[in-house]
């Protein structure tokens, strides 16, 4: 676990800047292996991806996506890329979930052009489109996004837990306890989450790991203590540890203050995708990176304003073993 | 007849004290929410969804919490849409007194915010406006700002404070 002056480092720049590789050598061949093991965290920005009116060009949402999926497979192409991360997702030929969050409303909810454009590219790898489902919590939530509700397995599938119900049996997992979407345990063989970034009033950060408070009925059960240890033993869970393969974070729009909810005062365009497979990385990342805007706008740090995001540490820790909130294992890739 | 003496007075001074509870009650608002074209260009755009402390983190998740803390009895909200064109919700939080309402209107209140005579307390932003009335606290907000956004939300909010 890093001190705070360690993560502040971080948070200054928004992103940790790794040098030139040393590829000489012993100690060349051990800083390679040492790269290798480091978590990485994908943010791909578009400072164009907003209008000067203010809106999302959303032409700009496809190709940023393309560049951050590339820089983080190696692969150039869009096709080739998805192919990859289907197979290594394990789905193929199994329904992958796109998980969106829309309980802020309208103006800040997950953006539908990002999860269809996503929905595109996993067709042109041949997923078929009845095996693409994006789903939240509710109709509600969905509509909220911009999604048609669509149960037809001919087309993209798009509903919530209020069609699919809970499981019956309580599962727990240390202190927790929960009745899974049965959306995440019979429909889904693997997950892209797809998170949007924004302040929260209890928790601090919402964003990789907060987004699952969206596949348990009760998600209120789990904000106690400023969501800890509920978000990390949510994510602890094995059906969420396990199905959960890969994070597209939605940054094109956020809330760095009186989040979850659409709060159009303290709206930001980060104009940026974060892509990565580790949560608890991507979480610490994007914290660095609300830290950083709320002192630009001299607001106090979360620490100072009493709701630090503990459950990022907590998700590390021994016990939970969910990722790695290390900045010196954590690479970040600007593209 | 000792007993019987002391049951009807027992009677008679829950009914005298349930009265004057009564009397001291704030009075029922009907509905805060203006109907539509009751407020020029508005249209009131869903039904009225409302929410119990107990469920109220269904429409706003953790935020809930600071509400509860400062008193919330019940919280009521709408979509509603303006000249066909922009979008805005209307909440409207039943606090339990005045002060859980000043609580929540000054704790999210920014160096943005204009002052407007507006109920006992009203802020006014680019794309939203929020003022308290008594044990209410009202947020109004946009989905997009123009230039016609301030004037038209705070058309609408003198709309809720009438009904209030």
């Amino acid at each position: 676990m890093k001190s705070r002056r360690d993560f502040l480092k971080v948070a200054a720049t928004g992103a940790i800047v790794v040098g030139a590789e040393n590829t000489f050598g012993l100690k060349g061949a051990l800083d390679q292996q040492s790269e290798k093991e480091k978590a990485r965290v994908v943010i791909a920005r578009d400072p164009a991806l907003h209008g000067s009116d203010g809106k999302l060009d959303e032409k700009r949402v496809g190709e940023l996506l393309d560049r951050a999926i590339a820089s983080y497979t190696g692969r150039k192409r869009p096709v080739d890329a998805w192919k990859y991360l289907v197979l290594k997702g394990g789905a193929n030929d199994k329904v992958i979930g796109l998980k969106t969050n829309g309980l802020g409303g309208k103006g800040i909810s997950t953006h539908a052009v990002l999860a269809y454009a996503i929905a595109e590219r996993l067709q042109q790898a041949g997923v078929k489109p009845g095996n693409i489902l994006i789903w939240d919590r509710n109709a509600r939530d969905l509509q909220a996004c911009g999604f048609t509700i669509n149960t037809d397995p001919a087309r993209v599938r798009c509903f919530g837990s209020d069609v699919s119900g809970f499981e019956d049996k309580v599962e727990s997992w240390g202190a927790s306890h929960a009745r899974f979407s049965r959306i995440l345990t019979r429909e889904c063989a693997m997950v892209i989450n797809l998170p949007i970034l924004k302040d929260h009033s209890m928790s601090g950060v919402t964003f990789a790991m907060k987004n699952m408070y969206g596949v348990v009925e009760r998600p209120q059960d789990l904000h106690a203590g400023g969501c800890n240890p509920g978000v990390a033993d949510l994510n602890a869970f094995p059906i969420v540890r396990q199905k959960i393969k890969l994070t597209i974070g939605d940054a094109m729009t956020s809330v760095y203050e009186g989040g979850p909810g659409f709060r159009p005062e303290h709206l930001w365009q980060p104009n940026a995708l974060i892509v990565g497979e580790d949560r608890v990385a991507i979480d610490h990342v994007a914290w660095g990176i609300l830290e950083k805007k709320r002192a630009e706008v001299g607001l106090k740090s979360f620490e100072a304003a009493g709701r630090p995001p503990r459950y990022i540490a907590t998700a590390a820790d021994a016990a939970h073993a969910l990722g790695v909130n290390d900045p010196q294992r954590i690479k970040i890739i600007e593209v | 007849m000792k007993h019987l003496n002391l049951l009807l007075l027992g009677t008679l001074s829950i009914v005298l004290l349930s009265s004057a509870g009564l009397s001291g009650c704030k009075k029922k608002i009907a509905n805060p929410f203006p109907a539509s074209n009751a407020v020029a260009g508005w249209q009131k755009a869903s039904e009225t969804r409302t929410f119990e402390p107990k469920n109220l983190w269904q429409y706003i998740d953790g935020d809930s919490e600071q509400y509860i803390q400062a008193g919330v009895v019940s919280t009521a909200t709408s979509d509603y849409k303006y000249q066909g064109q922009l979008e805005a919700v209307v909440d409207v939080y039943t606090m339990g007194g005045p002060d859980g309402a000043q609580t929540i209107l000054r704790r999210g209140q920014t160096k943005d915010a204009q002052s407007i005579p507006l109920g006992d307390e009203g802020l006014q932003y680019t794309q939203s406006v929020n003022f308290r009335k008594g044990p209410y606290l009202v947020r109004i907000v946009a989905y997009e700002s123009s230039a016609s956004t301030p004037q038209a939300l705070l058309a609408l909010a003198h709309g809720v404070e009438a009904n209030l």
